[in-house]
């Protein structure tokens, strides 16, 4: 699915990834743990081709096809997804419109005909139904006066609509409280199966509890240090990300 | 990868150009340039109007000629030579239609090319639709259906002849002849214009649409228009404008007078889209519009505005809420791009007890272009518990635009609550970027960020319109993105 070789990365000539490599396959859930400041969050601007980002050196290939030359709606096309960390407001908007006209414009990039508005309503109701969330909240504007964890659940409700290739999460259990972390956990949980993939960046473990992950790599300085399976998340919240940082 | 900056944003921005820049070549008659009192008088007859009416127009020229043309609004540009223009062009052909077989079949290719069949508006929802081109009604629809309510919906010249009683009664009764420099000026030489009018109780069952167009070269168009809601009428109009390109700029003066009498109620609603000029700022029309309206016991006006073109825009629709309980309602866009300039709001005038007013107001900036909100709210010593909600958000993209709020607040009655918000925001390249991860590219996310942006005034606008104008502001601002 996701192929990432020897990537390199900065921004305004400062190096922030020095040569990852990372495979992710279909079917699998991977988790990218590191210290602040390691580069997760570089890493999933980058794969989703944030124009802030230069990729200096490497690949990013997503089914044998290589994203770093892609503007970042050819790469959403292609079935790329990412669950911000911080949503961005849209105010006027509504979350049905903004959703209406995301999966119209994928449609028209592939040479598709409009999606008719009962199938979008359809959808719309069984993914709402899937993740448990009230239609009445669809209709207010994008992320304007959402609480953290009405955002993050807005976040996984657009994943829902898209049905992409691969979702990457990135901080995605920040600023939630435990009830919110294991709704949208279980919303994850849920869109997860055999054709698709999931990246979950995260700084601490707890999230882990509720999106169990086939692998762990942890990241420190720009570069994949160490990669284990899920006992490796338990590990480092135990010994702290010193261990890493003392061991490099 | 292809990358998007504030720099690249902007280039996209300045290259769009003015889709409806065409022009339509039908016989005109058109006056000798200049103004002095026989081109009025020649105006007045060439219409056949009766006395009264000529000495109106003489009055309001002489007025006129002791006037200054005003300088305090936020705009520059180089004065219309008034002795330049043309005032009066209409298409030859004089005859009335009786139906559209016997429309010139170029001036219908016209109403095609800006996506306005005659035809479709006819079946569109009931639209009645009096359509001015060059100053004459050409085709006027469903007139029979209104006159069977005893609703009065023609040309402003039939008026005069067909119900001189009303137009002498009302005309310059809400914007007087001296009230301002262009006012006097398009009352010396109005050209023609709608009439409306709403008899006692009647709702009118239709929304009242007009189209306006500018269509030969270095004439000024004069337009006036007159709605009269009688006594607990409602009546909703609908006003689209579009203009072909040119080079010298386009004098539009245009006064608008609506009357609404007790417990009655008048909807007007505009979309705006005259050349705006080329993006090094050449050609455009100037916009000189005075709009007024007058409220009594119990009416309500509601003013509704997309304004996307012109060079320069000086225009501020406004009530005068002199009937107690009375209500006045403002809601605007003004998107500017290039070099063009905007100094448009509006003026609520309450005079009666428990008045009302709203305003809103969404300004939009692009290029290199000055988009300024003005507004008065004035409430007078005898107006007993005035209230006035002002709100005026500006959305400025790229670093070379303004946006700038001009709100003036009098207030001689310590009884009233005036509430007024402004904010002013910039489009963020994170939304953007927020719109691409989903798929949807730059040029749409502006558009769709724009239209949330608008969205509480695009509500106010009637279906059909609403559809129009949220084109037209998409066709604004991010016309050749890519």
């Amino acid at each position: 699915m996701l192929v990432i070789k020897n990537l390199h990365a900065s921004v305004e000539d400062k190096e922030i990834l020095k040569g990852i490599n990372l495979e992710v396959k279909a079917g699998e859930v991977h988790a990218i743990m590191g210290p602040n400041g390691a580069g997760k969050s570089t890493l999933s601007s980058v794969i989703a081709g944030r124009e802030d980002y230069e990729v200096t050196e490497g690949e990013i290939l997503l089914e044998g096809e290589d994203l770093t030359e892609l503007a970042p709606e050819e790469r959403a096309h292609k079935g790329v997804f990412l669950s911000f960390q911080y949503p961005i407001e849209i105010p006027g908007v509504s979350v049905t419109n903004f959703m209406k006209t995301a999966i119209n414009e994928t449609r028209k990039a592939k040479g598709l005909e409009e999606m008719p508005a009962n199938e979008m309503l359809k959808m719309i109701r069984e993914k709402s139904e899937l993740l448990e969330i009230d239609r009445k909240f669809l209709s207010r504007s994008l992320n304007e006066g959402f609480s953290g964890g009405e955002k993050k659940r807005n976040e996984i409700f657009q994943m829902a609509m898209l049905e992409p290739k691969l979702a990457i999460l990135d901080e995605t259990d920040s600023g939630l409280d435990i009830d919110a972390l294991r709704i949208v956990a279980n919303g994850v949980n849920k869109l997860k199966s055999e054709e698709n993939a999931v990246v979950v960046i995260t700084h601490y473990q707890r999230l882990l509890d509720y999106i169990v992950p086939d692998f762990v790599h942890v990241l420190h300085d720009g570069k994949i240090v160490k990669t284990g399976g899920k006992e490796l998340a338990l590990e480092l919240e135990e010994k702290g990300y010193d261990w890493i940082k003392n061991e490099n | 990868m292809s990358k998007y900056t504030e720099e690249e944003l902007k280039k996209e921005l300045e290259t769009k150009e003015y889709e409806y820049g065409f022009y339509t070549d039908i016989e005109s008659e058109t006056f000798p340039v200049g103004l002095n009192e026989d081109i009025v008088r020649a105006i007045s007859k060439k219409k056949n109007e009766p006395e009264w009416m000529t000495e109106w127009r003489l009055e309001a020229f002489r007025a006129w000629e002791q006037m200054i043309e005003p300088e305090w609004a936020n705009v520059h540009y180089e004065k219309p030579d008034f002795q330049a223009i043309s005032y009066y062009s209409a298409p030859k052909k004089k005859d009335k239609y009786e139906s559209l077989d016997e429309v010139d079949p170029e001036l219908l290719e016209t109403f095609k090319k800006l996506g306005i069949s005659i035809d479709e508006q006819k079946k569109l929802a009931g639209v009645a639709v009096d359509i001015v081109m060059d100053s004459v009604s050409v085709a006027t629809t469903f007139k029979k259906t209104l006159a069977e309510k005893g609703i009065i919906f023609c040309s402003i010249s039939e008026a005069i002849q067909e119900h001189p009683e009303l137009v002498r009664q009302y005309i310059g009764s809400v914007v007087p002849q001296k009230d301002n420099f262009y006012a006097a000026l398009n009352s010396a030489v109005f050209s023609d214009g709608s009439f409306c009018y709403i008899p006692k109780g009647v709702r009118c069952p239709m929304e009242l649409s007009t189209y306006f167009r500018i269509n030969q070269a270095g004439t000024g168009q004069f337009e006036r228009t007159l709605v009269v809601a009688d006594e607990g009428s409602y009546v909703s109009y609908l006003e689209g404008c579009t203009a072909p390109s040119r080079d010298e700029n386009q004098l539009h003066a245009a006064v608008v007078e609506l009357i609404a009498l007790d417990n009655a109620e008048i909807k007007y609603s505009t979309v705006q889209n005259w050349f705006p000029g080329n993006k090094e700022g050449k050609g455009g029309v100037y916009n000189f519009v005075t709009k007024r309206g007058l409220c009594e016991k119990n009416a309500k006006i509601s003013w509704t505005q997309v304004e996307t073109g012109s060079a320069v825009t000086w225009k501020y629709p406004s009530c005068i809420l002199r009937g107690d309980n009375s209500v006045g309602e403002f809601y605007s866009i003004a998107v500017t791009n290039n070099f063009q300039q905007a100094d448009t709001g509006t003026k609520m005038i309450h005079l009666g007890n428990n008045t009302k007013s709203t305003i809103i107001s969404k300004g939009i900036s692009a290029g290199r272009s000055q988009n300024s909100y003005r507004g008065l709210v004035q409430v007078s010593s005898r107006a007993e518990n005035a209230r006035n909600f002002s709100q005026c958000d500006s959305l400025l993209m790229g670093n070379n635009c303004g946006a700038h709020t001009f709100p003036y607040i009098e207030s001689k009655n310590s009884s009233a609550k005036i509430e007024h918000e402004a904010t002013t925001s910039k489009i963020g390249e994170d939304q953007v970027f927020y719109c691409n991860q989903r798929g949807i590219p730059t040029e749409k996310a502006i558009a769709l960020i724009v239209n949330g942006f608008s969205k509480e005034v695009l509500n106010k606008l009637p279906m059909e319109f609403a559809v129009e104008a949220q084109k037209l502001l998409e066709i604004s601002l991010e016309g050749s993105v890519g």
